[in-house]
Formats: structure tokens, sequence, C-alpha cells
């Protein structure tokens, strides 16, 4: 064999290795595409329907996922308490409600009002977390269900007596408690709409896309700013970074506010185009699919990429938006594939902490 | 004063000592209202009490063995609740059916508990997390077992359709109320659940003599310094496995003796919840997530289901409209105990 | 010259829950000087550094007595960043590098290199971004000076642990203000011509006008580099030299020194034809921190042999290794018969008992009561302390009498000092722990005995009753010790013969009587040369 074969047969074995790796490291998102286009050939929904669909979700949940970015980096895993912030944005949302107030001012009126709540939430869930360090990942899922009955004790009981509010719109018919749903319909669409075109027939929120990706930035910027270096010392190892003289404690606490702030605009970007608040059950999900989509993306417990958010929810919503129908479809049951898209939230989850934790125990073996 | 309120906290935690006194205040408060029954209070705790002890000390062997707090319960729960379902397929009824469902959940619940120990041993340091992602994953993918298995009996199955089983199946005519039933007696007008306690009693005496033995002790020792329990010779894996198939076994047990008291066989995403209660009862009772006695599971579970049980209705005559206040409680109070435990544990500064 | 010292130590006393550990230190250091810090274990040398580098632990223990003078200035070091702040940079023995950094990010931890922008006007300085060119061309030049030729942006994870070590020492020098620089074994890591390297970019550095102060136990980098000897030994200075009158001998025969006060039990005339018991062949042990290359011994029945050898050298890998601590390669045979490796079990059934140096960590259940660590091995093992329930032979219970009985006995012969058999060990002293742990071994009733520093972290009184029962065991019941200590006296007060183990090897086998300087040599790793040289 001469040289020139020689050279040959080594460039297709590196290409091939390049693709094996390729293939490897990115198997997560790789094995949803598959799913993506089986039950998008299933359901028998239109390409363009599933885009439209796909392109307003998008809008709708990035920032939600974005959040979670920030304190994967810093070493406190995914954080499952961005249903607190959440609900810091609901709150600017139903403080706007009340006062009455429509249109994109009232959206940035709600921003205006939700964010020193969220501040205030994101200290206090770093304070907890910088008291159960090694175990942040449990910590912030108990507290956001501690949190969740916190929120059903004070809207469904204070509101109205300890806290005096009296719009019959929104109060229940007994006095006192936030009604079950409250219309926003005042406020929907006021950023996605605000600059509005359409390409081949798919809307595209432009205010909402550019909103999203100026939060990308700002991620990404974040990282390369001394404050971002922290963040990724820590992540690495608590321990090295304290003795550098790195004040871990309060860098812990300033990601939690970040994550927790971007969450509550999240929320607040999610409910104007939703166009309903669901009192007790708009923010349940929140943690767990913004988590969900981004593992999907190929994210991990201790990584986590702008692009790997974009991608997850772009894969996670095209299941969610195909699965009903194309469980009824396969298996002549609807609920069939409704079951299968809350399995896949929970079991990619599942998956991803277990993998994360059988990666950290051989490594400290 | 705050000597003895001190020594008070220091020798029994936070979590119990606070309970038990806005129990007393519960209980005070329930004896002024008019209307209030407090004896009926008290039986209704009992018979709550009784359907979730079990439930509650399947968490001992977990945490005894080292693999902590074992969010993973609900993988026991639903091989009970196939059980179940399997009695009533095998159209069993009365005490029969009953027993023959805890004998076929045994095997099942151990080769499952046998599993979740292979991967629980792979993941040490992590089992909190991934139990409670594990439960939940399995329970929605029961989910869709429950829609498509091959189950029968009119009783279970969804009647239009004809086939996956309905959300709630009824025990009324099989096997409700059967321990309760056992041997009870009347007590100011209130029945009182005689066998469910006895059942629990015996459960709670096995327990104990099973960690004066041999395998107990040497399990205890794994747990409490697995280096030493090597250096003696115990396979720490094994004491593991060991651990976590008991604890998925009386899982089993326990959501069958539950349902019998409750008369319902809920499926479906009923029991996504579930192990966070029997954590918040045996923490209430004082364990931690590395130790955990019989004492802690019965105290815990006496403490945790009566302040369930008494708040409600005196809330109700206290605040009439207040909404869901029973709920409420329940989610603040389960979540906050393990959040407190989780903080106590003080935490490894090591990650990753 | 007129040099002036940087670092002044002046009667530096420190303690440790009443166990003094520096007893009236004098150091100084001056600018340009390289001065070594040698000395046997437990000798207060890390204590010494951990006082200059400000680590948290010395003041949340009590602090020191004494002064620091730093600059001719009296100061307070409550803190590395302090320490840092005064110019000490400190290289520790375990890497303090970001695995998942590049170099540059390493060298720059905590003191990157910014930009102003619009964001950190408003926000902060936090939010400044990083000027990685700035901060690439600083590390280049730092690596340069240390003689290291690599790419600057290669992250950590991978690199070889000598360039890791460079990495570290760059760090240290890129400070702007560095003074003074402490070396905590730089080398012990190194290969011989990456440690040359070492030597010759310290050389610069001095030269520069660093003071350098640096702990090793390699006599011969000593002698290569520094100007100034201090020898330590049981927290005080022994000795003081310079480099011109200092010798390897010289050194050994400091480090290890005679003490004043020892405790001498009649040694046991050696017989010629002592019946060997066990029989170590070429044994291998990974044991994070104390590897063992290859270990040959003969171990004679009856015998108290002793194992000893500075700290990271392996002596405490062989016993670790034989009870199935650690993975252990190799042959052992028992009376031989080949005993089977990496099985805690099967050692214990073959009547060999193992006493933990790490008391806590391995020896006891903290959680459990004294009893039931007394029983729980022999009843694991050897299926003592059971009795059956309702007569069922299959089904046994723990014998709850016979197992109070028991500890009572075993309280009372140690003179455990307890509230009763019930309590938690974890409330016990350090010495009452020991005891417990060896009630718990001499329980197994065995006929081979290893312990590993029995009498580490006790005090005088508890110390002489640990090893007066070791001695008894061994008199009365002919029980063969095999003993490992960090503390030379105490083995040549109690052993017939005693193995000094150096770089995971057995470096010679002595007499107690041995002189201090053969003691001092094999435990430098300098006995066979020196034997040669005779």
């Amino acid at each position: 064999m001469d040289n020139i074969d020689l050279k040959k047969n080594l460039k297709k074995n590196n290409y091939k290795r390049k693709i094996f790796s390729v293939l490897t490291n990115n198997s997560v998102p790789i094995l949803f595409v598959i799913l993506c286009i089986i039950g998008v050939y299933y359901s028998g929904l239109s390409v363009k329907y599933v885009t439209d669909e796909v392109v307003t979700r998008i809008g709708r949940n990035l920032l939600l996922v974005l959040a979670l970015i920030i304190p994967v980096i810093a070493g406190m895993g995914l954080n499952f308490a961005i249903v607190i912030g959440a609900m810091a944005g609901q709150i600017g949302i139903i403080i706007v409600k009340i006062l009455d107030i429509g249109g994109i001012g009232g959206f940035l009126l709600a921003v205006l009002f939700a964010t020193p709540f969220a501040i205030l939430f994101g200290y206090w869930t770093g304070k907890i977390l910088n008291k159960t360090k090694g175990r942040e990942m449990i910590t912030s899922m108990i507290l956001g269900f501690f949190a969740m009955g916190l929120w059903q004790l004070v809207f469904l009981n204070f509101i109205g007596n300890i806290i005096p509010v009296k719009n019959p719109e929104i109060i229940l018919s007994r006095g006192f408690g936030l009604k079950n749903a409250l219309d926003l319909k005042f406020i929907q669409y006021s950023l996605d709409r605000a600059i509005s075109i359409k390409i081949m027939g798919i809307n595209i929120p432009v205010v909402t896309l550019i909103v999203v990706a100026l939060f990308a930035i700002a991620t990404k910027y974040i990282v390369k700013t001394k404050l971002g270096q922290d963040f990724r010392a820590l992540g690495q190892n608590l321990h090295i970074a304290k003795v550098a003289g790195i004040n871990t404690d309060k860098k812990r606490i300033i990601a939690m506010i970040i994550s927790i702030v971007m969450a509550a605009w999240g929320q607040i970007i999610f409910l104007q185009n939703i166009g309903t608040l669901n009192t007790y059950a708009s923010h349940e999900q929140v943690g767990m699919f913004a988590i969900a989509a981004i593992l999907i993306g190929g994210a991990t417990v201790t990584k986590a990429t702008i692009g790997e958010a974009l991608v997850g929810v772009i894969l996670f919503h095209t299941l969610f938006i195909v699965s009903p129908q194309a469980g009824n479809n396969m298996f002549g049951d609807a609920q069939i594939g409704e079951f299968f898209r809350v399995f896949i939230a929970y079991g990619v989850i599942g998956i991803s902490l277990v993998l994360h934790a059988m990666q950290k125990h051989s490594s400290k073996k | 004063m705050r000597g003895m309120w001190r020594r008070l906290i220091d020798k029994y935690g936070y979590p119990k000592v606070s309970i038990t006194i806005l129990l007393i205040i519960l209980i005070s408060v329930a004896s002024c209202q008019k209307g209030q029954s407090v004896p009926s209070l008290l039986v209704d705790s009992l018979i709550r009490i009784g359907m979730n002890g079990i439930l509650v000390l399947a968490m001992v062997p977990s945490i005894v063995s080292g693999t902590g707090l074992n969010f993973g319960l609900s993988l026991g729960i639903l091989t009970g609740l196939l059980a179940g379902c399997m009695s009533i397929e095998f159209n069993l009824r009365g005490g029969t059916a009953f027993f023959a469902a805890v004998l076929i959940s045994i095997p099942l619940s151990a080769v499952v508990g046998y599993l979740y120990g292979w991967l629980l041993n792979r993941v040490k340091g992590d089992e909190m997390t991934v139990g409670t992602y594990l439960g939940f994953s399995l329970v929605s993918l029961m989910s869709i077992f429950w829609l498509i298995l091959p189950f029968k009996s009119p009783e279970m199955v969804w009647a239009i359709k004809g086939r996956g089983l309905r959300t709630t199946i009824s025990l009324t005519d099989r096997y409700a109320k059967v321990l309760d039933n056992f041997l009870s007696f009347k007590f100011f007008g209130n029945k009182i659940p005689t066998g469910t306690l006895l059942f629990f009693c015996f459960f709670c005496f096995l327990m104990w003599l099973f960690l004066r033995t041999k395998t107990g002790v040497a399990m205890t020792a794994a747990g409490d310094n697995p280096r030493f329990a090597e250096a003696s010779g115990i396979n720490v894996n094994k004491q593991r496995m060991i651990g976590t198939v008991i604890c998925t076994i009386l899982g089993g047990i326990g959501i069958l003796v539950y349902a019998q008291s409750f008369g319902f066989l809920q499926l479906y995403q009923a029991p996504l919840m579930m192990p966070f209660a029997a954590i918040a009862a045996i923490l209430i009772g004082g364990a931690s997530a590395k130790n955990a006695k019989i004492s802690h599971v019965i105290s815990g579970v006496i403490l945790f289901q009566a302040l369930l049980t008494i708040s409600l209705p005196v809330f109700n005559k206290m605040i009439p409209e207040g909404a869901n206040l029973s709920e409420i409680v329940r989610i603040i109070v389960s979540n906050g105990v393990i959040l407190y435990a989780l903080t106590k544990v003080g935490g490894d500064e090591c990650n990753g | 010259m007129e040099s002036v010292n940087v670092i002044e130590l002046k009667n530096i006393e420190k303690e440790y829950f009443g166990n003094k550990v520096l007893k009236g230190i004098n150091l100084s250091v001056k600018a340009g000087e390289i001065h070594a810090l040698v000395g046997e274990n437990g000798a207060g040398k890390s204590t010494l550094m951990n006082i200059i580098f400000g680590m948290p632990v010395i003041f949340s223990t009590g602090g020191i007595k004494g002064e620091v003078i730093f600059n001719g200035n009296k100061v307070e070091i409550k803190s590395p960043n302090e320490a840092m702040k005064l110019g000490i940079g400190m290289v520790h023995q375990e890497f303090m590098l970001l695995p998942g950094f590049t170099i540059t990010e390493n060298i720059k931890l905590n003191r990157e290199r910014t930009k102003e922008n619009i964001f950190s006007l408003v926000f902060g300085d936090s939010l400044k971004t990083l000027d990685i060119d700035l901060m690439r061309k600083e590390s280049k030049a730092a690596l340069n000076t240390l003689g290291m030729n690599v790419d600057d942006w290669l992250p950590i994870a991978g690199l070889p642990v000598g360039y890791m070590q460079f990495v570290e020492i760059a760090r240290e020098i890129d400070k702007e203000n560095v003074k003074l620089l402490v070396l905590d074994e730089p080398t012990a890591v190194l290969t011989e011509s990456e440690a040359e390297k070492l030597l010759a970019a310290m050389k610069l550095l001095a030269a520069k006008g660093i003071a350098i102060l640096f702990i090793t136990h390699r006599l011969d980098e000593v002698l290569a580099v520094a100007d100034n000897i201090t020898v330590m030994r049981d927290g005080e200075v022994v000795s003081c030299m310079k480099r011109e009158e200092a010798s390897v001998e010289s050194i050994a025969e400091k480090m290890v020194g005679r003490k004043i006060e020892r405790v001498v039990h009649e040694t046991k005339e050696l017989n010629a034809d002592s019946e060997v018991l066990i029989s170590i062949k070429d044994l291998k042990v990974d044991m994070p921190g104390e590897i063992v290359k290859s270990v040959n011994l003969d171990i004679n029945k009856g015998e108290i042999l002793g194992l000893g050898g500075l700290a990271g050298h392996g002596k405490i890998g062989i016993a670790n290794g034989i009870a199935g601590l650690y993975s252990a390669e190799g042959e052992v045979y028992i009376n031989d018969k080949k005993l089977e490796l990496n099985n805690p079990k099967k050692t214990i059934e073959n009547k060999i008992a193992f006493l933990s140096e790490d008391r806590r960590g391995v020896g006891l259940l903290l959680d459990t009561s004294i009893e039931m660590n007394i029983v729980m091995t022999s009843m694991q093992i050897q299926n003592k302390f059971l009795k059956p329930v309702l007569g069922m032979k299959y089904f046994k219970v723990k014998d709850s009498k016979k197992i109070k009985k028991h500890a009572i006995n075993m309280i009372k012969d140690l003179d455990i000092r307890c509230t009763g058999p019930t309590q938690f060990t974890k409330r016990l002293s350090g010495g009452n722990q020991q005891k417990v742990c060896l009630a718990r071994v001499l329980t197994l009733e065995p006929d081979i005995l290893f312990v590993s520093e029995p009498t580490r972290g006790i005090d005088i009184g508890a110390k002489k009753l640990v090893l007066d029962m070791l001695v008894k065991l061994n008199r009365e019941l002919g029980m063969t010790i095999i003993m490992t200590s960090s503390e030379l006296a105490e083995l040549r007060s109690i052993c017939d013969r005693i193995a000094i183990v150096y770089e995971g090897q057995i470096q010679g086998i002595f007499n107690p009587m041995a002189s201090d300087l053969n003691f001092g040599l094999a435990m430098a790793g300098k006995y066979n040369e020196s034997e040669e040289g005779m």
C-alpha cells in the first residue's frame, strides 16, 4: 500500500471517529430528534402548524430555560427553585391586573413590580442553599414545593382580608381569595404583537424574540466578566475557590438572584402569551418543564449552554405538541400520548440525575 | 424556664416540639368549639395513623442501611397497588383478598427493590435526588401501563372504553376496612380500627426484632460507618440492597393497608407525593437522614397524622371560609420539615 | 550585602486541645535567602506553615502565642487573604488548581486582569470584562521565569503532575508583591529532572530578592540549594545550621535524636531459630498518600515488630493492605498458607486483627454504643454474642446480656472512662475511643495484631497504658504484634525489631538500640548508600 492510499485510509478513519464522537457526545438531542420525527409523522399535524406553534413557544418559554444556565455554571446544579421566580413574576401580573393597566405599559409595569420580589426571593433561596451545599438540587426541589404551599396560603386566604383587595372580577365570591383563573387579555400579546411579521404564513413575535435574544447575549456576557469567572471557579471546586479568596457564599447568592429574576421575567413573558393566569397551577410545572427542556438539549447537571437551551426548547415542545395526537393515532388513546409526554419530562430529568450521580460516584472512588 | 426550653429542643428537636405544641393548641381549641367532638377527632386520627403507619415504618431500613430518606418509596407503592388490583382480578373477597394482595406484593416488591437497590449502590451520596425523580418517572410510566394492562374485571375497568383501569377503584365489596373492622370497638360512638393498629404494631415488632439479628446489626453498622463495616467484613453494598428491598416490600404492604382503610385504590398520579408524607412523618418523629429508630416512626406518624386530621375541622370552624387550609397545612408542614432536616445535615463542601 | 529579615518568628507556641504542638519556635529568613526546614512527622512543620499563611484552622483552635514580625513590623496573620496582602505566597502539598480552568486562569485565579465597561460603571467591579490578553501575557512571563515552555491556554486537567506543581509556583510568583515564598514539599511529586529544574528556579527567585522557606525530606536537595537549615523535632528547634556546616549525616542525626524520657521494657532475646509466622513477598498497596511499592518482610512468631518511617512513605499502607482495606497485590503467607488479599473477612478469619490509625473514620461507629462497638466484628465474623429466638436455631438475635457483661469486663480491664456500656462512642475522649477500638480487637482473640499509630492524639498517661497493654498481650498471650508508628521513640521502647520504610520499600531492619544516625539515614533513604560508602 503506497503513501497515498495510507493517507486516504487515515483520513477516512479520522472522519469516522469524528462522526462517532459527535454522535456519542450529543446522543440525547439526537435521540429526541428521532422521537420528534416519529411523533410529527404519526400525529398527522401539518409541518406549518407545528412550526408555527414551536416558534411561539420559543418566544414564550426560552427565557425560563435560560434562567437555569447560571446556577449550573456556578456549581449549584439544576435550579428547581425557578418556580419561586415564576411566582414573583405572577405577583407582578396580579398587581397590574388589580391596577387594571393594559398593553405594553402594563407589561413593563408588571416587570417593574415583580423584580424586587424576585430579588428578595432569590436572596432567601440563595441563603438556604448555602446551608445545604452538596444537596442543592433536592433542597431547591423541596423549597419549590414549600413555596407553592405558601402561595396557596397567601393568595387563597390572605388576599381580600389581610391584604385588602376588593375587585369582584378577580376575587372569589366569598369575599377573599383569588379566582382560579384570571383573564389576562388586557395585556395578552402586548410584547408578542408589539411588532409582528409573518414569514411563510407563520407568525413571528419579533419583539419577544429580540428580548429573549438580548438575555441570551447578556448571559454569555456575564460569563466573560469577573463575576462569571468567579461562578466558573465555584462550579469546579468550592474549597479551592474559597482558599483563593473568593467569597463563595456571596457569589452563590448572586447567581441565585440572577436566575430567579430571569425566571420572574420569563414567567411574565409566558403569561402574556398564554393570556390566562391559572392562579394555582400556572407555576407548578415551570421548573420541571424548563429543566427537562434544557436536558433534552444536551445540558447536564454541570454544563449548560445557550445553544442547548434553544435546541432543548425546540425538541421538548415539538414533542409536547404532537404527543396527544400521535398517541391517539398509534394506540387509539390520546391519554397515552399525554402520559407519555409527562413521563418523558420526568424520565429525562431522572436519567440525567442518575448519570450525573454515577459519574460523580465513580470519579470519587 | 429558658433552660428547660433549651433542653427540650436539644432532646427532641424543633419539629417535634413545635408540632406537639401546635397539636395541644388545636385540641384545646377544638374542645371549646361548639359542635366539635373531640373523641371523634381522636378516633379519626387513630384511623389515619393506622393507615399510614407501615408506609412510615418503611423509611427505617432505608435510613438505617445508609441510603437516606427514600424518596423512591413510590416504587414500592406501585407494586402494592398492582398486587391490590390483581387480587380483585382474581375475584377474591374480604380477608383472603387482602392477604392475597399482600402475599403477591412481596415477591414483586422484592424484585423492584433489588433493581432499585442496585441503582442506589451506584449513586452513593445522591440517593435522595435520584430517588425523587426515579419515583416521579416510574409513576408516570406506570400511568401508561395502568391504561394498557390486560385487566378485565368490570369493577376496575373504564365502562365505556372497556379497557384501561379507572383512576380510583372502590374496594367496598372487596377488602375495604378488612383490618379496620377486625376486633374493633366503639369509643364514644366512633369505631376504633383495632385490626389495622394491631397489624402496624406487629410490623413494628418484626422490624425491632430484625434490627437485633446479625443481619440487622450489620445493616446498622453499614449505615453508621461504611468504612468500619467493610473493615469488619460486612458487605456494605449488600446491606444497602437488603435495606432497599425491605423498604420496598413495606411500601407495598403499607399502601395496601392504606387502601383498605381508605376504601379505595388510587392509581395514576396519586402515588407521586406519598413518599414526602412518610418522610415528613419520620422526620417529625425525630429521625434524621442518617439515623432512625422505631420510636421515631411511632411518635412521628402519631403527631403528623393527628395534626392533619384535627387541623381541618378546627380551622373550618374557626375560619369557616378558609379555603383548602388542611391541604396547605400539609404542604407547608411536610416540606418545611424536610427542608429543616436538609439544612441540619450541614451539607458537605465538595461539589463535583 | 546588608540584608533585611523578611520574616521573623519569635517564640511561637501553639496548642491543639491541650496538646502542645509548637513549644517556642524561633526562625528567621532574610530577603534572597533559601531556608530549609526539616524534621520528622509531628515535628510541627505543617503547623508552622499554617501559622505563616493564616490558615483558618489555627485561629479556630485558640490562636498562637509569640510574635510574627514581617519586614520589621509585628503582624497578626488571620487569613490567607491577609498573608497574600503582606506578600506571602504558599504552595501547598495538595494542589489548589481548578482542573477545568486553563493554566493562565489558574495562575490568575481571583486576581484576574479586567477592563471597565458600561455595566461595571453602574453595577460595580465584578462586572468588569476579563482582559484575557493581558492575563496571558503576564502568565507567560511567570512561566518563563520558571523555565517552563508550555501553552498557557491548556486546561490543567490532564497535565502531568510535575507541570501542575510548576503552575502552582507560577501563580505565587505572579503576585506582584511576593516577598516570602513558602513551599511545602515541592519536589515530592516531581521526577529527578523536574526537581532539578525546580531547584534552579528557586535559586533564580532567591537571586531576585524573594525569601524562600521550604519543607523537604530530601536531604540532597537541602544541601544543593539551602543557605540555612533548621531542624525541628517534637515542636522545638533542635538545630539551625549554615549550609557549610551541614552534611546528610548531621541533619539525619539531629532529626531523630534521643528523647529524655523513655519507657524501657526488657527486650527479648532474639532467638536464632525463631519461627517465621508471616512471610510477605513483594507486597504492593494502593493507599492514596501511603503507597507501598514493594515490601518483602518476614515476621517472627511472638515478636513485636515495629514499622517506622516518614509520613507518606508507605508504612501505614502495609497493615492497611494486609487487612484488606485498600487494594493490595503480592503474596502474604501465614504459617506457609497463602492469605487471600483484599478480603477483610478472610483476614479476620485467619485470626489477624487490625487496629486502624483512623480511629473515627474506620475504627468506630460513632453513633452507636460502646458495647456494640466492642462486639460488632466478632459478632459478624465469628458469630459470637448471638442467641437463638424461641429455640429456633436459624433465627438468631443479639444476646444483650452477654454483650453487656463482656463490655463491662472490657471497660474495667482497659479502664475506659465512660458513663456506661450504652454510651455513644462519639462522646468519649480520644484516649478512651482508642481503648474501645482495642477492646473490639481483643474480643476477636487474634493471634496476630496489626496496630497503626496506637497512641496518636492520646495524653501521656493513656499512652503508657496502651503500650503496656500491647506488651502484656505479647508476653502473656504470645500475640505477634506489628506496630506502625510515626513516633520512633515509642517503637524503640517496646519493639524487638524495627523496620524503616522509605518510598514504599523497606530500607532496613534495626535493633531498637541501633544508633540515631542509622535510623535517621534510613528514614531519609540514605542508609544503603552510606553503607556502601562505609
